[in-house]
């Protein structure tokens, strides 16, 4: 109505230009109250969109786009190019098309999902008797582009809880931080630590508001506290369970085989520990998203901490040391001799 | 100073927000309620004012329960009183589904108090009319608490208080003779406080209990007559030993 308004001004002002039929709008008593005059439309004009204007000398242009509202008003009388950039008629301007779309509403939505991270990564964690044991992979890919070997994937929420990233590195990182600021404020309020529970239904609760909005992370919460240790899998899709094992990534099928097969509640923390590295390693191993260090941490009573942290390529040859055949060996002898 | 208690935001020229002051009033004129902490057992009692004959009393309860292990006596706008409570107890059960805890004592009077204080700051509204007392035990400590807070939204801690209608001398009374107390000792001394104010008799008291165990259990009009009786037994010896003494001296 706005717009109608505005153009009708345009109109007044170039007299000399010929007047635009405007169309009936539902919305032209209103105009009136505001002392505008409304030119009078044309009755025929269809009341079905009353806020386009139509072009009666234009041919029936239903599928066009209406370009109405960015048409320069005052040019030069029609023939004489006084700085219009092309010399036409504005009710010849041709209107824009759309490419040849098969499903038009659809292919914003599709190209989301086709470049969607598959959560190229391996990140497990696990409860055992003494705690918590959360262990990740750093490697972060762009589809078949190895963007970086050094990602930290395990991330220190507060001084006794640990989050995982999967997905999207940005989200993971922002939400975490996040989560981080309200689990502070909840013990400052509350004069007492937030439970894992409470601070994995927090951040459960905020991704489940922005579910289909293109978020994408699966985290696990891992944590000590009053009720000693808990470990919860938290994912974009507003998913929230708990768990003793949980494996997350395009290489946790690969851990979960290894981890499932070597693991008991009663283990020292070097052996969980061990288990871990192990677990991720065979990940990296056969997934080609995964890769890079291999990170161990540690949530025991008085908080976490880091166990270790070990390159793959090297894990890869202390579990499978290389065994000279005996042509090699003799070569080797011969030189070293 | 009439001008400075039209509306609610506008301090006067010594510091006074006097709609606050004038719903301390109102409070001041509403029924006289106490509460008393033990060391496994809280008390709250309050004043029941003669129902009519035609009235259903059970519909005009004064102790409400706003969870499982929280309840609240209030005095004043009984009105303002029901509103309070019902956001209360929505909170209550919203803090259960945000945390999976049930919330603690403090924390269900911080929000009360804080909703008291909102409407101290706001135009158009007044604020609420009712000082609280809140009672419960603590999810994780297990420890009982009692909280009150008042119109201006400001809350403490307290081992026994008393708000509404002679509350002064009902909280004199409760700093001479308080003592830690538990189980019935500290149902007695509820009892002994409200009847310094009240016409003595079970059906001019609601009493109601809380334990860790039990939970909120409200007093049957016979049990409390019990205690009353026992009280006065108690008074009527304590008073003849005090006459002997003072005959022999």
């Amino acid at each position: 109505e706005q717009l109608i308004n505005l153009l009708d001004t345009f109109t007044r002002v170039q007299a000399q230009r010929p007047k635009r039929p405007t169309g009936r709008t539902a919305t032209s008593s209103n105009a009136r109250k505001k002392g505008e005059e409304i030119e009078s439309g044309d009755a025929a004009t269809p009341p079905s969109s009353p806020s386009i204007h139509r072009f009666r000398n234009a041919g029936d242009a239903m599928m066009k786009l209406d370009m109405s509202a960015l048409e320069t008003q005052f040019g030069a009388p029609a023939g004489e190019d006084g700085g219009l950039l092309f010399d036409v008629d504005g009710a010849a301007m041709p209107a824009m098309e759309f490419p040849n779309c098969p499903d038009f509403d659809r292919f914003q939505a599709k190209t989301k999902d086709m470049v969607k991270n598959k959560r190229g990564t391996t990140t497990l964690a696990f409860i055992f008797d003494k705690g918590v044991i959360v262990a990740a992979d750093s490697r972060a890919s762009m589809g078949g582009y190895i963007s970086s070997q050094t990602v930290r994937k395990i991330i220190e929420i507060n001084p006794y809880m640990l989050g995982t990233m999967a997905g999207g590195a940005a989200d993971c990182q922002f939400w975490h931080r996040n989560l981080g600021t309200k689990c502070r404020l909840h013990e400052l309020a509350n004069k007492r630590r937030i439970s894992v529970t409470g601070a994995s239904k927090l951040l459960a609760n905020i991704l489940y508001s922005y579910r289909g909005m293109g978020l994408s992370i699966g985290t696990m919460i891992a944590g000590w506290d009053e009720k000693g240790p808990g470990l919860y899998y938290v994912d974009s899709e507003g998913a929230r369970l708990k768990g003793n094992r949980f494996s997350v990534g395009s290489g946790s099928l690969y851990a979960y085989a290894v981890l499932d097969e070597g693991y008991r509640f009663k283990m020292s923390v070097e052996e969980a520990g061990e288990l871990a590295r192990r677990a991720i390693y065979h990940a990296t191993f056969r997934d080609g998203a995964s890769g890079g260090c291999v990170s161990v941490y540690h949530v025991g009573p008085d908080g976490w901490k880091k166990l270790s942290g070990d390159d793959v390529g090297e894990l890869h040859y202390q579990y499978y040391p290389v065994e000279k055949t005996p042509v090699e060996q003799e070569m080797t002898d011969a030189s070293t001799s | 100073m009439a001008r400075y208690d039209r509306a609610i935001t506008v301090f006067s020229p010594d510091g006074h927000l006097f709609q606050v002051e004038y719903a301390l009033e109102a409070v001041r004129k509403g029924n006289a309620a106490v509460g008393v902490r033990g060391t496994d057992t809280v008390v709250l009692g309050v004043e029941k004012k003669s129902t009519p004959k035609l009235q259903d009393s059970r519909s005009v309860r004064k102790i409400a329960k706003l969870d499982d292990h929280i309840a609240l006596a209030c005095a004043g706008l009984k009105a303002d009183a029901r509103v309070l409570i019902n956001r209360a107890r929505v909170e209550c059960q919203s803090h259960r589904l945000t945390v999976e805890d049930p919330v603690t004592v403090e924390y269900i009077t911080r929000y009360i108090a804080g909703l008291q204080q909102k409407y101290t700051q706001s135009g158009g509204v007044r604020p609420f009319g009712l000082s609280t007392l809140i009672v419960g035990f603590d999810p994780h400590t297990e420890k009982p608490a009692l909280y009150q807070t008042d119109p201006s939204g400001t809350f403490s801690a307290w081992k026994a208080n008393a708000t509404g209608r002679n509350s002064n001398s009902m909280r004199e009374f409760l700093e001479k003779n308080y003592k830690e107390t538990s189980g019935k000792e500290t149902i007695k001394l509820a009892i002994r406080a409200l009847l310094e104010v009240v016409e003595s008799g079970g059906k001019n008291i609601e009493i109601a209990v809380m334990t860790q165990k039990d939970g909120l259990r409200e007093l049957e009009e016979a049990e409390i007559d019990e205690y009353v009786a026992e009280i006065e037994a108690e008074k009527a010896a304590a008073e003849a030993a005090k006459k002997g003494a003072a005959k022999e001296t």
